[in-house]
């Protein structure tokens, strides 16, 4: 019991610190992340926010430009693929296709050294290959688990795409890997399939004891099949915990936003226990905050209750929809539109009473409450920043030269929809509706990130210019370390939160 | 929206409306098929007269085959070229498929540049530049005629080789290639195992497009070698020049024209089953 028991607990994988750089461009940012053997872990995230290149650096395909990882407490950072005891199921499924079904499976067995078990005059294991019979008995086995025993003398090309990834799977299995990883092996499959093999897969897992990596941007998939998850964006992680935790108690407007349908508040902490949102005091379950301090708020549309004659926000009913078990409803209240589901319809132009209960309102910290650059002033009246030069009101006579630190408020910075028409230019990643406005955030050529409230609407991928009124731009003078660190974004997961996380929905088998 | 919209336009045209203004899109292919039949499948016939016929009286004869296979030196002839073309053929390959593997690999961005320095020769008359071989082989010392007719077949032929190659090696399926990492095999084993299994239709295209001209050239062997490298193509050029040659020209073409066939059937034999995409021809 006791060996059993210390397996569950030790990490077989620990990535320390991992930053991937391409062309100068971050795509894994100072990523670190343990993995309990055995486990099913996923990692989830928009495309393009790093998942799949630190499954690759797990992989052995990529080598991160910093940080080592770990593979049972042994340096694999720069180990080639072909040394590593993991296999990979690759999203295209990447079966060869001059070989028939057996030999992909077999590919993997036949270039296996195993230990016999002897060693020579100089102490050192002998290793042998796998015989042929053993081979072929380890294929048949692997065919019957993936359910396709008659398939072995089949060429690759005549299979359907389910039928693929089965071959793709059973080929990583054989070899017996200690971490299997999947980069959105189901991606190609259409939805029925999709189901299927997710049960099959997560019933695969739980027989085979192998520790699962997994990839995928869709959050169903995600939520249904691991035991874990980590949310990515912009190379880092955003959370990392159970599916209910992530879903319950997302960590910032990001998760929530990208996990499940939910409504997105700006609020204000009037004190632990009571947060002010809609100009109206609700109760909630969260404290720690400063008082007064401004905080993104969560609430999802299955929390809200509608009442036709009392309860804490006057609203008036815009759309309603039949979703099959329920109905989803937009209903405008104070400035704000919330997505509400009920099983009961109001119809549209209806006035209603909204009510949310103390747990159905999550707080988070905001990420960032203002924009804040380092610039360099370039003339009298004109500060650098992003690349570009923005005039401003030079109130305290700073002086060629100078460098500053630029705070611009979300609301005070103009997209505008020709780039030309901006100082530099810019792409949209991200966009939030907030009840009442969009948070959009914007990447610079220089990799710098604005966010910016705005009543329009800009879709991700987007092509803008960004200019500033001189008069909202706030510079001072650059202080250089503030106890020893630089102000820059907070990071949202701490040491002490992903050590809570592991201790929970842990189930004995 | 717009592609959208065009996509499922594109998707719902039926097949059999191949049609482009009332023209059938098959009919595109009439004036290469008036111009084939004029200048490939006429001459064709015209040399197979001349093949089965005496030049002096005009009459049915099978001697100018008898004429061949009674000459056992110019067989040997020939057996020298096509063991020169094989040479040739296997140089190019050797040379070529690792260069292809460079030039597909990331590392190497410019690699457009290097592939037109490589196809960059094909843009100059291949005579022409047979000469300049020849001035820098004799500036390099190199006077063994062998070697000088060797080195220039395959410095003419090599684009040839090195274009199927590239496309096969450069459109490789990246993931096939970690997948095979990713089973344990080295970066040996890999090539072995995977690589070049999967570059055959490459390997083989190119191979033919090698192997075929070199095997019946005479230009170069003219302007580079002596007599001892004298070859199959030179013997039927000779023939051509007399007046009265022509027919034994002719029979000794039509000879070479059957073993050229042979070989692109058994290299085809070989490809097929192998892969859809096969070898040129």
């Amino acid at each position: 019991m006791a060996t059993v028991a210390r397996e569950k607990f030790d990490n077989i994988i620990e990535i320390k610190n991992v930053t991937k750089v391409f062309d100068g461009i971050t795509a894994v940012d100072n990523v670190s992340l343990s993995v309990r053997r055995g486990e099913f872990v996923t990692l989830l995230g928009p495309s393009g926010c790093g998942k799949t290149t630190l499954l690759r650096m797990i992989a052995g395909f990529e080598m991160p430009t910093s940080g080592t990882i770990l593979l049972e407490k042994q340096d694999v950072t720069t180990m080639p693929p072909h040394l590593r005891p993991i296999n990979t199921v690759f999203q295209k499924y990447a079966l060869f296709p001059h070989l028939n079904v057996f030999k992909n499976i077999a590919f993997g067995l036949k270039l296996k050294k195993i230990p016999t078990g002897e060693v020579d005059k100089k102490g050192r294991p002998i290793f042998r290959k796998f015989t042929k019979d053993e081979i072929a008995e380890k294929v048949e086995r692997v065919l019957k688990l993936v359910n396709l025993e008659a398939y072995g003398y089949r060429d690759i090309t005549g299979l359907s795409g389910g039928q693929q990834q089965r071959i793709a799977i059973a080929r990583a299995i054989v070899c017996e890997p200690k971490v299997l990883l999947l980069d959105e092996p189901l991606g190609a499959l259409d939805l029925k399939m999709r189901k299927e093999m997710q049960s099959e897969l997560a019933a695969m897992h739980k027989n085979i004891g192998i520790t699962f990596i997994y990839v995928t941007h869709d959050q169903e998939e995600a939520l249904t099949m691991s035991d874990k998850v980590v949310v990515m964006t912009d190379g880092a992680v955003q959370q990392y915990g159970t599916p209910k935790k992530i879903y319950d108690e997302p960590a910032n407007a990001f998760v929530a936003d990208f996990i499940g349908e939910s409504n997105i508040l700006s609020g204000v902490m009037k004190k632990d226990f009571l947060v002010e949102f809609c100009g109206t005091q609700f109760k909630c379950l969260d404290k720690g905050f400063e008082k007064d301090e401004k905080v993104d708020l969560v609430v999802r549309p299955e929390d809200i209750a509608i009442s036709a004659k009392s309860g804490a926000l006057a609203g008036e009913v815009v759309s309603t929809v039949f979703k099959g078990t329920y109905y989803e409803m937009e209903i405008v209240a104070g400035d704000y539109q919330f997505t509400v589901q009920n099983t009961v319809e109001y119809v549209a132009g209806s006035k209603v009473w909204l009510t949310i209960e103390p747990d159905g309102i999550h707080i988070m910290k905001k990420l960032k409450t203002v924009n804040e650059l380092d610039g360099e002033v370039t003339s009298e009246n004109t500060v650098e920043i992003c690349g570009g030069e923005f005039e401003f009101e030079n109130t305290q006579n700073f002086e060629r030269g100078d460098e500053v630190r630029v705070c611009v408020p979300f609301d005070k910075v103009e997209l505008t929809d020709d780039e030309e028409d901006g100082v530099i230019g810019a792409n949209v990643t991200q966009t939030l509706y907030k009840g009442s406005y969009y948070q959009v955030q914007v990447y610079t050529d220089d990799d710098n990130d604005f966010l910016i409230d705005t009543v329009d609407e800009w879709d991700i991928g987007d092509r803008v210019g960004i200019k500033i009124n001189p008069k909202d731009m706030v510079v001072t003078r650059k202080q250089t370390t503030i106890d020893g660190e630089t102000v820059t974004d907070g990071e949202t997961v701490t040491d002490g939160e992903i050590d809570s996380i592991g201790e929970e929905g842990e189930t004995d088998e | 929206m717009n592609k959208n919209s065009t996509t499922a336009a594109a998707s719902v045209t039926p097949r059999k409306t191949r049609k482009i203004r009332g023209v059938k899109r098959s009919a595109f292919a009439l004036p290469y098929l008036a111009l084939s039949i004029v200048f490939v499948i006429v001459p064709l016939f015209i040399m197979l007269y001349y093949a089965f016929t005496d030049g002096a009286t005009g009459s049915f004869t099978g001697a100018n085959f008898v004429h061949f296979f009674s000459r056992p030196n110019i067989m040997a002839v020939m057996g020298k070229s096509f063991l020169i073309a094989l040479l040739t053929t296997v140089l190019c390959l050797i040379l070529a498929y690792p260069l292809a593997l460079a030039l597909s690999s990331s590392a190497l961005n410019k690699k457009f540049i290097i592939v037109m320095l490589f196809v960059l020769p094909m843009w100059i008359n291949s005579l022409l530049r047979t000469y300049a071989v020849k001035i820098v082989l004799f500036m390099l010392n190199i006077s063994n005629a062998w070697v000088a007719v060797t080195i220039g077949m395959v410095y003419d032929f090599f684009p040839f080789m090195l274009l199927p190659l590239y496309s096969v090696v450069s459109g490789m399926d990246k993931s096939l290639i970690e997948a095979s990492q990713d089973l344990g095999a080295s970066p040996l084993k890999t090539l072995i195992k995977v690589r070049i299994p999967l570059s055959l239709p490459g390997i083989i295209s190119g191979v033919l497009m090698v192997f075929m001209p070199t095997v019946s050239t005479f230009a170069i062997t003219d302007v580079l070698g002596d007599t001892s490298t004298y070859m199959f193509g030179n013997i039927i050029n000779q023939w051509f020049r007399n007046s009265g040659g022509w027919n034994i020209g002719s029979a000794y073409s039509f000879i070479l024209l059957i073993l050229i066939a042979a070989t692109v059937l058994l290299a085809n034999k070989l490809t097929k089953g192998k892969t859809e995409i096969g070898g040129v021809l």
